[in-house]
């Protein structure tokens, strides 16, 4: 049993073994866990010196006004033969291109490389539950910034910390439209005929605190949004004003708030300014279909996607009794007989799999991030590129369609092809999931006609499948 | 051309599992229509898809999103004095002209809260309740027509609710990969006997490519578009998009294909910059247009026997919201299209734009439940009884009858 819970510690709450892991884990799994958590948190070096969300907002800004600015002289000079030095638009694409690729590379590099997988697990399940995506162009340059600034530094802290740096980073004040949005009675409102945008009211109470059925109304959305109005980004106005903070960072627009006293789930905010809105996300941090609502998404991360009901309601009261501390609940969930059952019963999400790939092939390229990168695109789960504000599926039914898992089996021969001279199947299997290896499994890896065939076999094994 | 895939469904793969033959004999197909339908996923505005522009209140309520008239510069497509198209749907406009498109307005599922997520549960499971079935309607449409595999088909990587369920669905998705030899896929399989979801998933896989390869040609790698087609859909629409309503007509044109298609469209979440003709909107409708266009050509003759539906899990805010969007709303518009239509009309009981009409003050107010559509094209069109789609299909909805006159028969 001791030499199952290496592979569940590794593959359940890791990220996959790397050669050695297993080993290095030992017989104290859950202690390997602990000192994961305990350990000081860094920003892991694959990221080196990536520029921060604010400067990446500048950079695009610049690029759009640059892009306004060759418009308007290409239409000053369209009678003169002189064409445009160069197209500020397609520059503008290409950067993002660019800098989004550095960064999702960096980001899967960082999960290969990483020593504390478990904790890298756990900023990606918490990046993907407050989802940036870069489906959005201003979004792309920030999500990955987004990720290390607002995300990393609270995800064994407390979860109204974590709510408060979400809500009030660049990304997501943008990607969810709160940015512009303006109280129809403030002094921006009635000047400029401008109003309220509720998507991330809504999104925060639907998707980041209680949940769709937490009890919250279309009123409560909107009595939110009104909280929220002012929570914007300073230069966003027309370029050469006054700032009132360093350019791309959070700036409270006094006069875009909304005036007046604002009901929320039946709680009356006196008019307060930007303090509403932080009293207002404490109280949602502490709401008890908040607790349950985070309680069930991790333990359908961890457990199952159907978790057992006694697992979420322990979960969901350490939660309530710590007053929303996570690192208490993630220890609560390490704790809990229901994370050990010995069957696997989450497939791995395509991102969870080709990190498990790269570390059990135990990848040192250069370009490593970068191949991941390549093959998530095949797969179609792109990082920082989810299709909505719910951020990508987590369960089985959405991730094994025959057309997934057919990509997956096409992807695992050509890293077979690639890989075969340097690697040995059965080696690589013992070392990466060696003691839940079933003996189907094991004797077509042993048995295959090549160790290409055999390595790839491993990769698409029920056993790697899952964890 | 055979597909690297093709001999497992040969010898090879009945020695190796004893499995029962798996080639696509549809010969005794329970219909030879066709319905595809198309998910738009995100909550398109139907005040901009079907401009109600002869309403007293659209050009005020609108404000800066509201579009030309007709005969215009970049104008409404006007459909008949009061309801028109947005002017990127061009070839919607060329097929309600020749009968084969019904425009529909006002139209909504029973959902009344604006959570995208549980609207589009609602919208595919087909029950009164988001999270209120496992499986989808098209999934339970396939059941009540036989049950048959793989007469059901998704477009792309991930399989919608709408057509999950216990009925297996074929599904494809371009790709550029290169692709794993017949041999080591038997080995895969051998490896996955005893994993029920893993070797269920991986036949389907089986079927689905070989037909792949007998319809598009060349391993189910070539299309029409073939410099765009080899890239995976992110999400994002354009040349993969166009790829899939191509395959999806290619596949369904097969006398021996599906019948049933499901396709996803997103991009339809508005909130900022929606614009009107060449905004986020407009830019989207544009390349839903070009796929539907697409889609048609593809089908060739099996469109005269095509029921096409396109419809969104609610609509949008009546009003712009205060950053050049809207937020989300109730009633939306959504689309029958396809030979089968009886079309050339708007399907509306239009409940007028004034205060007092919106839903809450601030949507359009839903005057047809989209059910009454899709039941009307699962019973006159592909043939399933009053009593499948109010007890299986649409489970509860017996109060909600089907539109009559939707389909030529």
């Amino acid at each position: 049993m001791a030499q199952i819970d290496t592979v569940i510690a590794a593959q359940r709450f890791g990220l996959g073994a790397r050669p050695g892991e297993l080993a290095a884990i030992g017989d104290d799994p859950r202690g390997w866990l602990m000192a994961q958590l305990r350990a000081p948190q860094v920003i892991p070096a694959a990221f080196g010196n990536m520029p921060s969300a604010a400067d990446r907002f500048v950079g695009y800004r610049e690029l759009v006004q640059e892009r306004r600015l060759e418009k308007q002289n290409a239409g000053a000079t369209a009678q003169s033969a002189t064409p445009p030095a160069k197209d500020a638009f397609a520059q503008l694409g290409q950067n993002l291109r660019q800098s989004y690729r550095a960064d999702a590379s960096a980001r899967c590099q960082a999960a290969i490389d990483s020593d504390a997988p478990f904790v890298e697990r756990l900023v990606q399940f918490w990046s993907n539950h407050f989802t940036v995506s870069g489906q959005r162009p201003i979004a792309l340059g920030l999500a990955v910034p987004y990720e290390n600034e607002a995300i990393r530094p609270h995800v064994l802290g407390r979860f109204a910390d974590l709510l408060l740096a979400v809500t009030r980073h660049p990304a997501m004040l943008l990607y969810l439209d709160n940015a512009q949005s303006v109280g129809p009675m403030s002094r921006f409102g009635a000047q400029r005929a401008k109003g309220l945008n509720e998507n991330l009211a809504r999104e925060m109470m639907e998707l980041h605190t209680l949940g769709v059925d937490g009890g919250y109304t279309q009123n409560d959305v909107r009595e939110l949004a009104k909280i929220l109005t002012g929570w914007s980004i300073a230069g966003l106005g027309r370029p050469g004003r006054p700032l009132a903070a360093t350019p791309g960072t959070f700036h409270f627009a006094a006069a875009a708030h909304e005036p007046g006293d604002k009901t929320l789930l039946g709680k009356t905010y006196a008019e307060a300014g930007e303090e509403e809105g932080v009293q207002a996300l404490q109280d949602l941090a502490r709401h008890p279909a908040t607790a349950h609502h985070l309680a069930t998404q991790l333990a359908r991360h961890f457990i199952a996607d159907d978790p057992p009901a006694k697992a979420v309601a322990i979960l969901e009261r350490r939660y309530r009794d710590s007053d929303g501390d996570l690192g208490e609940v993630t220890r609560q969930l390490i704790s809990l007989d229901a994370a050990w059952q010995p069957a696997q019963q989450k497939l791995r999400t395509p991102n969870d799999w080709v990190i498990g790939v790269f570390r059990a092939f135990n990848a040192r390229s250069a370009d490593r991030g970068l191949k991941a990168l390549a093959a998530l695109t095949q797969l179609g789960q792109l990082p920082l590129l989810a299709p909505s504000p719910a951020g990508w599926p987590d369960m089985q039914a959405d991730w094994l369609s025959p057309e997934a898992l057919m990509s997956r089996i096409d992807l695992a021969q050509l890293i077979g092809r690639r890989l075969e001279a340097s690697v040995d199947p059965r080696q690589l299997s013992e070392a990466t999931i060696g003691p839940v290896l079933s003996q189907e499994s094991r004797f077509q890896i042993t048995n295959a006609p090549s160790r290409a065939d055999g390595l790839a076999l491993l990769l698409v094994s029920p056993e790697f499948m899952r964890r | 051309m055979f597909s690297r895939r093709h001999l497992l469904l040969g010898s090879l793969t009945l020695a190796a599992v004893g499995a029962a033959p798996l080639h696509l004999a549809l010969a005794d197909a329970p219909t030879d229509r066709r319905f595809i339908f198309v998910i738009l996923r995100g909550a398109m505005d139907g005040l901009a898809a079907v401009p109600p522009y002869g309403d007293p209140q659209y050009r005020s309520l609108r404000g800066a999103l509201a579009l030309a008239e007709p005969g215009e510069a970049d104008g409404i497509l006007d459909l008949g004095g009061f309801f028109g198209l947005h002017p990127k749907l061009t070839t919607l406009k060329t097929w309600y002209d020749a009968g084969e498109a019904l425009p529909i307005q006002a139209v909504a599922t029973s959902y009344r809260d604006r959570s995208h997520f549980d609207g589009q549960d609602l919208l595919e499971n087909g029950t009164a309740q988001p999270h209120g079935s496992q499986d989808g309607w098209l999934n339970r449409s396939l059941a009540a027509l036989g049950g048959q595999p793989r007469l059901g088909l998704a477009l792309g990587d991930e399989m919608p609710l709408i057509i999950r369920g216990k009925i297996e669905v074929a599904s494809w998705a371009p790709t550029n990969l290169a692709q794993a030899d017949s041999g080591f896929l038997a080995l895969v399989q051998a490896m996955y006997r005893k994993e029920k979801p893993l070797a269920d998933t991986l036949q389907a896989a089986f079927a689905a490519d070989d037909f792949a390869a007998r319809t598009l040609g060349n391993g189910g790698m070539e299309t029409p578009m073939a410099g765009q087609a080899n890239t995976k859909p992110a999400g994002r629409p354009g040349g993969a998009q166009l790829a899939m309503f191509t395959a999806a007509g290619k596949m369904l044109a097969d006398d021996q294909g599906p019948r049933i298609a499901v396709l996803d469209v997103g991009g339809w979440d508005t909130h900022s910059g929606q614009g009107t003709v060449d905004g986020r909107l407009g830019n989207n409708l544009a390349q839903l247009n070009a796929a539907l266009a697409a889609l048609r050509q593809a089908l060739g003759p099996v469109w005269d026997k095509t029921v096409v539906m396109a419809a969104t899990e609610f609509g949008r805010t009546a009003a712009p919201n205060g950053t050049g969007g809207t937020d989300h709303g109730t009633a939306s518009a959504a689309f029958l299209m396809g030979g089968a239509v009886k079309g050339g009309r708007v399907l509306a009981d239009w409940p007028g734009l004034a205060p007092a009409k919106l839903y809450q003050g601030r949507d359009v107010a839903p005057t047809l439940d989209l059910r009454a559509v899709a039941k009307a094209v699962l019973r006159d069109h592909l043939g399933l009884s009053n009593e499948q789609l109010a007890q299986s299909i649409f489970p509860g909805s017996g109060a909600i009858a089907p539109t009559t006159g939707l389909i030529r028969s």
